[in-house]
């Protein structure tokens, strides 16, 4: 099947100097990245850029075509918005090609401050209707909107055909349940917040209990978010990909879903027949060989595509790592 | 200092249509709020119980003296979402409160409010928001006082009234997909209404069984319910002018006087706590079950679950 649209931009992730190279020479169109601070909102140990990294790893990808995209993608607590505008600011004077925010007050500072700037809207704004990326585009400027993961493909499609806005979304990775920048469940159960510290299920509140019989609990904070026999592997413990008891289950269930990791492969030509302009990668916090791997699998998916021959799938597939996959939202209806 | 404003913010729960008239019939002849939040905000499928109680709940509020504000859906993504919002904006004569950027679309421009929904977590949100016309801002849940005290502060100047939630299980995160309907079985489209089995909230345990979540439809609250009454006099200190309470399935007449008593001063924070621990959530569902917590973590800077004392 060939697509229709133009070729869309490989969006991939940059979580280390190391990781943005890796993914540069697997043939990403774009990166993306965030400071070593609160400012993004993959806050984790280990992670992101300082601004010399930054420096250096905009001169490299500039210079084998690649677009750097930071994300500035957290809500500043009130008192605090100093460190996003030096953010902004920086990442501007070091040449990024866009800013990703979600905020509505650094959306307004950035366009303000610096009107020349394109600016993509976060999926942390939670914008998935024709209202809501009209009213980024209009009162901000912004140039492109990262959905949600809660639409269908038609939805996707009927979305781009009223607004006309550039739509970018996620094709791979991890599976988020809950509408994302509208979320406080970490914060419930560790004082953290994935909205203003850019933290999702801190290692730092992750504990790992095992009993008498070799069974392995595993807590966020207080809470219990699963429990594996003995020689199962322990996922890692995020609230929504946890087993709870009801009265109707009282053995426990995934009561948000099971944990399982996106891969919209399958999906590939129907999204860029939809005007999906960009396609998104997640995996920040993703070692380098994963990225090699990832990337290259799907660059040669969208060239396929783009050639009008069939994407090898295959290679995707198998890139879980055993790990169950699912379409999520995009396949239908049903999911909801 | 002004008098603070006390409110009850749209019931969340999908109760029978006569319960949920009956409870604001009671709510307009015998409580104390001032202002009432009305209107289905978690799910559109839910709309069409309610909206044919809608006039006669306003005029018997309005009648009452209360001052009515419509709420908006905090998830607009579908057709008929869409819909729903754009009636309630384009209203005339209607006080409309956002949640959702797309009632902000129709809503900028003209005077509203904005709901705890919305992302308002700086001054200069704030800004941008009063600048699109809001003139009273719910703030979320999970600001401590520090922001709220800067925000307050940012508020007064731009002449906006802050609202706080200070009582109710707390909305934590939202999501496409209906929680109810999968707990049994079921998906969205074909759900038949199995949230109103539970005028709360379902509640999720872990499975050590230790009470943690409650599930709502797409929305997932907290087991705990946010108890700000020792915090009031700090809030009102503050600049926070009014103050929300969540509907639950107990004698919110009697929750909102006891508010009302600790803001007029009329007797303590610690006195209120014990008679709303006595009407609290669970209380009757014998000893299986102990009375559900009460929570002020986030306003303290911690755990959101927690209780400073």
């Amino acid at each position: 099947m060939k697509a229709e649209s133009a070729r869309p931009e490989l969006v991939c992730p940059a979580g280390t100097p190391a990781g943005l190279r890796t993914a540069v020479d697997a043939g990403a169109d774009a990166v993306y990245c965030g400071f070593r601070n609160a400012t993004n909102a993959r806050n984790f140990p280990g992670l992101n850029f300082t601004t010399d990294e930054l420096t250096e790893a905009v001169g490299y990808a500039h210079k084998r075509d690649t677009k750097v995209l930071l994300a500035v993608n957290t809500f500043p607590p009130a008192g605090h918005t100093d460190l996003w505008r030096k953010a902004v600011d920086d990442g501007i004077a070091l040449g990024v090609d866009a800013i990703i925010v979600a905020d509505m007050g650094v959306a307004r500072y950035a366009a303000e401050r610096h009107p020349e700037q394109r600016l993509h809207l976060s999926v942390q704004a939670g914008a998935p209707s024709v209202e809501a990326v009209r009213f980024y585009c209009e009162e901000f400027g912004v140039k492109r909107v990262v959905l949600p993961r809660i639409l269908t493909v038609p939805e996707i499609r009927a979305l781009h055909d009223e607004t006309g806005c550039e739509l970018e979304t996620f094709i791979f990775g991890n599976h988020g349940l809950m509408a994302e920048g509208r979320c406080s469940l970490t914060n419930f159960a560790t004082g953290l917040s994935t909205n203003m510290d850019g933290v999702c299920s801190p290692a730092s509140h992750v504990h790992y209990e095992e009993d008498r019989q070799r069974n392995l609990s595993t807590r966020l904070g207080p809470f219990t978010i699963d429990c594996f026999a003995c020689g199962q592997s322990a996922g890692y413990p995020t609230i929504c990909k946890g087993r709870y008891r009801t009265p109707g289950h009282p053995e426990g269930y995934y009561a948000f879903e099971e944990p399982l990791s996106l891969n919209l492969a399958a999906l590939l030509p129907a999204l860029m027949n939809a005007g999906v302009r960009a396609l998104k990668i997640e995996g920040r916090q993703r070692g380098k060989a994963y990225v090699q791997a990832v990337v290259s699998a799907w660059r040669k998916a969208v060239d396929d595509v783009m050639a009008g021959n069939e994407p090898g799938l295959d290679n995707l597939l198998a890139l879980t790592e055993g790990q169950k996959e699912g379409q999520g939202a995009f396949a239908g209806k049903r999911w909801r | 200092m002004q008098r603070a404003e006390l409110t009850m913010g749209p019931a969340l729960f999908n109760w029978k249509p006569e319960t949920w008239r009956d409870f604001y019939f009671q709510v307009a002849d015998e409580s104390c709020v001032d202002t009432v939040y009305l209107g289905e905000i978690v799910c559109a499928k839910r709309t069409p119980f309610f909206e044919p109680c809608y006039a006669q709940v306003t005029e018997r509020l309005q009648r009452a003296g209360k001052q009515v504000v419509f709420s908006t859906l905090i998830e607009v993504m579908t057709e008929r979402e869409r819909r729903i919002t754009v009636d309630l904006c384009a209203r005339d004569g209607l006080l409309v409160e956002a949640n959702d950027a797309a009632a902000l679309y129709h809503l900028r421009g003209k005077p509203h409010r904005v709901g705890p929904f919305v992302n308002t977590y700086n001054e200069q949100t704030l800004a941008f928001l009063a600048a699109k016309g809001a003139e009273h801002m719910t703030l979320p849940w999970e600001l401590p006082h520090g922001s709220l005290a800067i925000l307050a502060g940012k508020a007064a100047a731009l002449d906006v009234t802050l609202e706080v939630p200070v009582y109710g299980r707390m909305p934590l995160a939202l999501s496409a997909r209906c929680y109810h309907a999968r707990a049994h079985g079921r998906v969205k489209d074909n759900c038949q209404f199995v949230c109103d089995q539970d005028p709360d909230g379902m509640e999720l345990k872990t499975l050590q069984g230790a009470p943690f979540l409650v599930i709502n439809g797409i929305q997932t609250l907290s087991h705990t319910c946010l108890n700000l009454t020792h915090e009031l006099p700090e809030l009102c200190e503050m600049g926070i002018g009014a103050f929300r309470l969540s509907p639950h399935s107990r004698d919110m007449v009697e929750t909102a006087d006891l508010f009302r008593g600790v803001l007029d001063r009329r007797f303590s924070a610690g006195k209120a706590t014990a008679r709303l621990e006595a009407l609290g959530l669970n209380r009757d569902r014998g000893a299986r079950d102990q009375a559900v917590p009460f929570s002020n973590g986030f306003y303290h800077g911690q755990a959101g679950y927690q209780w400073v004392g």
